[in-house]
């Protein structure tokens, strides 16, 4: 689905991401995990296409080399993305934006009330919404747009313990790991099946109700690490990422790719 | 002239549309720059009709009961009151072009709402100029009496053949007391035409005024800042504007309000957008009383690099406990916001058009679905300016 090889991210003359390499087959879920400030969102956002992201290398998507395409035909090639930090949009209502995104067919209010946002429908997008809310927001609008390839910055920061289980709901359908409703069952399971998600998280919480199939570390720009999603999680916990990197350093750098 | 002006009654089976259209006075290019500023030329769901063309009236009339529509040379003709009315809430000596319009004007509308009468649908008045080259130069008055209610919609444009002209409008507004006047005036004028609206309202007890005002074409040079007094208590004014100034055109409004009676309220808010021209964004809000309320809102949007746009906030407190504020805001459309409708799909210039659409989304009622297409046609001029 996805392919990054020797990925390199300028942002404003800084170098952040380095000689990234990626693969992401359908179906998979991965998670990134890093430190603050070491380029998490940056891959996220290169991956969206903003322009402010200068990169070099390569970038395959489902087989097409998106590397210079503009944000828009990628999303409606199928990548979606969750922002950090998504910004108001005033004038704008969340029912306005959310049929400006829609896929065709898309049951919007049903959507809306699953996530608890059925009252949020007429107020302007993002503006005033609280921290669970923008997240929440997020994940309507990726429910309703059906990217194949989910880009999820942070799903559960500033979250509380009962919205977590909703918003891990959301993120299950979104991947098609949940039994979808029978509604359209069928047509949203095969489509559902084979997409994709890079989900970045901090606690790891997410993991509860998620299931991750390969996690990364992502060290000073780096892909540092690649294994199974929970030990690394554990390794960070216990032993913090200084040490998680040190011991991977010793590795060759080919490690960090995983072949498709 | 009085016999260009038919007075139409619902009761008497005439409907004004026969008059615009049938036969036709104005030739197609005309009617479709009416319909562009919110005429309806057939007239539908109106409870009354004016139209002046140059300096001739084409059409004056009511249809709904309480309601009296004429010219204003004709009003003066039947009311011998009126002359009290006339250069009070705007002074003869106000400018060079209050003193024009004293000795020149040519009619303008008169628009009188019985006491207690609430009139249903909005009436419509359209000023304009067919004639290259010309002056139109129109006294309005309107006066909406005791606890009556009424909705105005004024268009006025230039039409095809009009390269260059100056309209001079006086326009004198008494919203009695507990009476309501909701009025929209939607403006498309030519490159090459000066206009100079003068306007001034008086507010009286628990009276409401509601003022919107569009213009989203080129002219050479608006300039105007009406002006509404409230004078009774628990009086109220409003006034939005929508302005969107194209490469070469020139746009000074503002809008002022002084509240003089106690308990009186006011909101003045100004959405300006500039594709190329100069914007000038006034307000001005005076409270002379204690404990009066009223704030102010001016926010503009560059969208091209040339354009400019000067906001000119003014509050002016002349007494204690006066509580007005203001929020004014200029600057280009955030790149972040585009980037996130493009992350959803939508192509940077819809992005851009969806953006620029929330902006100016301020609720006012009657404006003409032509409009939304007009803002679209001049964020996509202003993007193949900018490229
Ligand atoms: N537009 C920009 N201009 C300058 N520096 C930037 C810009 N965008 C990102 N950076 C820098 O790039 C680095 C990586 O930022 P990024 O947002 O990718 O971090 P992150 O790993 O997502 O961190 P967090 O966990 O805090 O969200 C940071 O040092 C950040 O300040
Ligand atoms: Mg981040």
């Amino acid at each position: 689905m996805l392919t990054l090889e020797a990925f390199d991210v300028v942002v404003e003359d800084r170098q952040i991401l380095r000689n990234i390499h990626l693969s992401i087959k359908p179906g998979e879920t991965h998670v990134l995990f890093g430190p603050n400030g070491h380029g998490k969102s940056t891959l996220l956002n290169a991956l969206m296409g903003f322009p402010r992201y200068q990169v070099a290398g390569h970038c395959w998507f489902k087989g097409l080399d998106i590397t210079s395409l503009p944000v828009h035909e990628r999303a409606r090639a199928g990548i979606g993305l969750m922002f950090q930090r998504p910004p108001t949009i005033r004038g704008l209502t969340m029912r306005e934006i959310l049929k400006l995104c829609a896929a065709d067919g898309v049951p919007v209010e049903d959507l809306a009330a699953e996530l608890r946002l059925e009252t949020f429908l007429d107020r302007d997008v993002n503006d005033g919404f609280s921290g669970g809310e923008l997240k929440r927001a997020e994940l309507l609008q990726l429910l309703v747009q059906r990217p194949n390839l989910a880009l999820i910055d942070e799903p559960e920061s500033g979250v509380d313990l009962e919205n977590i289980g909703l918003i891990g709901r959301a993120i299950n359908e979104l991947l098609g790991r949940r039994e979808p409703r029978p509604a359209d069952a069928e047509c949203r399971l095969k489509q559902a099946q084979r997409n994709a998600g890079l989900i970045i998280t901090h606690t790891g919480h997410i993991l509860n109700y998620v299931e991750a199939d390969v996690g990364h570390v992502l060290y000073e720009g780096r892909l540092a690490c690649t294994g199974n999603p929970r030990e690394i999680l554990s390794f960070i916990q216990k032993n913090g990422y200084g040490e998680c990197v040190r011991c991977l350093n010793h590795q060759p750098e080919e490690r960090s790719r995983v072949d498709a | 002239m009085r016999e260009n002006v038919q007075i139409l009654r619902r009761d008497q089976g005439v409907s004004f549309p026969a008059l615009l259209l049938d036969p036709p006075l104005m030739d197609a290019g005309d009617l479709d720059r009416m319909s562009s500023v919110g005429v309806d030329v057939q007239c539908r769901g109106r409870s009354g009709n004016f139209v002046q063309v140059d300096h001739r009236v084409l059409q004056a009339g009511a249809a709904e009961p309480g309601l009296e529509v004429m010219s204003t040379s004709e009003a003066l003709q039947a009311y011998d009151w009126l002359t009290e009315y006339r250069w009070r809430a705007v002074s003869a000596d106000k400018d060079e072009f209050t003193r024009y319009a004293r000795e020149h004007a040519r009619h303008g509308y008169f628009i009188r709402v019985l006491p207690g009468a609430r009139i249903n649908h909005p009436l419509q008045a359209c000023l304009y100029l067919g004639e290259d080259g010309l002056t139109q130069c129109v006294h309005n008055i309107v006066i909406v009496e005791e606890g009556a209610e009424l909705n105005i919609i004024t268009g006025c444009a230039s039409g095809p053949r009009v390269g260059s002209g100056a309209h001079i409008g006086v326009s004198e507004f008494y919203v009695r007391k507990g009476a309501k006047l909701n009025f929209t005036m939607i403006h498309s004028w030519a490159e090459d035409v000066e206009v100079r609206p003068r306007t001034g309202t008086f507010v009286d007890a628990g009276g409401t005024f509601i003022s919107n005002y569009v213009c989203t074409r080129p002219v050479r040079h608006l300039q105007m800042y009406p002006v509404s007094h409230l004078r009774g208590e628990g009086a109220v004014a409003r006034y939005q504007s929508i302005l969107v100034a194209p490469p070469g055109s020139r746009m000074d409004v503002g809008s002022r309000v002084v509240l003089e009676a106690p308990a009186t309220k006011s909101e003045i808010i100004a959405r300006t957008i500039t594709t190329g021209g100069e914007i000038i964004s006034r307000g001005h809000l005076v409270g002379r009383v204690p404990g009066v309320k009223a704030h102010l809102e001016c926010r503009g949007l560059l969208l091209a690099p040339e354009g400019l746009i000067h906001a000119v906030p003014e509050l002016e407190a002349q007494a204690e406990g006066v509580e007005m504020s203001h929020e004014a805001a200029v600057g280009k459309i955030a790149p972040e916001e585009i980037e996130y409708l493009m992350a959803r799909g939508l192509s940077a210039e819809a992005a851009v058009s969806t953006i620029v659409r929330g902006f100016l989304n301020v609720d006012i009622p009657g404006l003409p679905p032509a409009l939304r297409d007009e803002i679209d046609r001049a964020v996509a001029l202003s993007r193949e300016q900018g490229a």
